[in-house]
């Protein structure tokens, strides 16, 4: 009774969607548009636009279970950094510790509360949240289809990745260590070497996954909304 | 010459930045959605011109007062001192430090001001429908996009430093102002590369050629 192309005439919910093209190694170039074709790689290598050189797709081994490995790897890390204390300092007789949001704290104390909310955000909750999907979309692929909620996850991966800065944080700590280094003596916490190592893991996380893989094997955003509609007017015509 | 490469929008296709699926609007249509992930879907990134020198310009005004106003308080038994981002870096000059002052006088100062003027560049010639360099313009595009996180860390040495140095009546080390309009800095450049579409470098191509 209903396909893919159905619907239209009684739905408007289904006209938004765009008609997907049949040739699915078919993709355009995110950085200059050009139209090209995937070819098949093996591992290892990697697809680049002829054009702009913007790399388009690099397949990997074992690439869920590597991530999930990796993912499961940063949120215990990323847990020790943030409960333990990251730095200490002691001049004479005294000491003080920080740790991640103890710093984002003292800033909000001291009314500097839009960069205490930037720093938490970049610090410590868009990393939450970039180990946290990872985690959820790497277990939603166990389910065949995968569940569209791993889509919406997916979507917005890209978003916690850019605003996730560890990296940049762990530079930011090196640099104040030096500077009070010249006042008093610098304690290194365990949530330093924590987070040291939780750049690296981070990293390996972003490089063993692979996007497309995950993608060919979602349930279309479409079908879901087909479905959802054949549900409502099954109810519909039951009452 | 090359003959006039073949992009997507010529063929009134629409790639999902999300998933990547290409897909064709209804008749008629500008937008759609993804049928795969249900992203909305835009030939190019909605008013991405506009976008872009807004948030530039957001950037470029913050620029001054997160440079001539203090990042850091400092309070002794002596009296108060105030650091702006450059008295940071030349403070952190010593036979030691250097390497790390490099560092954040490169984080701090290059780096925002060489993002506010390689965007407005590649604005600028985007709106020329300059056909040249492409190469070069979306490769300083990814540098733009790339290096534009690391400026956040003197946010993160003047947000330590001040947790850390409480030592009063010893010494304090306290946020000053400048320090939020530098963050306003970093954060509007990085929504300000976010914005733009690179594939409007190339489109003044494809009006020659057609
Ligand atoms: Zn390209
Ligand atoms: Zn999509």
């Amino acid at each position: 009774m209903r396909n893919s192309t159905g619907g239209t005439t009684e739905s408007i919910d289904l006209l938004m969607y765009n008609q997907p093209i049949a040739d699915r190694s078919l993709v355009s170039c995110p950085h200059c548009d050009l139209l090209q074709r995937l070819p098949d790689l093996a591992p290892g290598a990697a697809a680049r636009c002829p054009r702009c050189n913007f790399e388009l797709w690099r397949p990997r081994t074992d690439s869920l279970n590597r991530t999930l490995a990796l993912t499961i790897a940063a949120a215990i890390l990323y847990i020790v950094a943030n409960t333990v204390p990251m730095l200490g300092l002691s001049v004479v007789g005294r000491e003080a510790f920080t740790t991640v949001i103890g710093g984002a704290q003292h800033l909000w104390d001291d009314g500097s509360t839009t960069v205490a909310i930037l720093v938490l955000f970049t610090a410590v909750l868009a990393p939450a949240l970039q180990i946290g999907f990872m985690l959820a979309i790497v277990i939603g692929t166990w389910r065949d289809p995968v569940p569209g909620w791993v889509g919406f996850l997916l979507r917005h991966h890209g978003t916690t990745r850019t605003w996730s800065m560890i990296e940049v944080m762990m530079l930011g700590v090196l640099v104040a260590l030096t500077k009070i280094a010249d006042y008093a003596t610098v304690i290194p916490g365990l949530a330093l070497f924590a987070l040291g190592a939780l750049v690296f893991v981070l990293a390996g996380m972003q490089s063993a996954f692979d996007p497309r893989e995950v993608w060919e094997r979602i349930e279309w955003a479409q079908t879901r909304a087909e479905r959802k509609l054949a549900q409502e007017r099954a109810s519909g015509f039951a009452s | 010459m090359n003959a006039p490469a073949l992009t997507a929008m010529q063929q009134g296709l629409q790639n999902c930045e999300a998933c990547g699926l290409l897909s064709r609007p209804a008749p008629g249509e500008e937008e759609g959605e993804c049928p795969r992930c249900g992203q909305s879907l835009d030939f190019r990134k909605p008013a991405s011109l506009q976008r872009t020198w807004a948030f530039l310009m957001a950037a470029a005004i913050c620029y001054i007062p997160a440079n001539v106003l203090p990042v850091l308080t400092t309070t002794t038994a002596t009296g108060t001192e105030s650091d702006t981002i450059l008295q940071g870096v030349i403070l952190l000059w010593s036979p030691s430090g250097w390497p790390l002052s490099l560092i954040v006088l490169f984080a701090s100062i290059m780096i925002p001001s060489a993002k506010i003027i390689a965007l407005a560049y590649l604005l600028i010639t985007v709106h020329r429908r300059s056909n040249s360099n492409s190469e070069q313009r979306v490769r300083l595009y990814r540098i733009v996009e790339f290096i534009g996180r690391w400026s956040m860390v003197d946010v993160f040495v003047d947000t330590f430093t001040a947790a850390l140095i409480q030592l009063q009546p010893l010494m304090s080390v306290e946020p000053g102002p400048g320090l939020f309009f530098f963050a306003a800095v970093v954060v509007f450049t990085m929504l300000a590369a976010e914005s733009f579409d690179p594939r409007l470098i190339w489109d003044a191509d494809e009006f020659d050629g057609g």
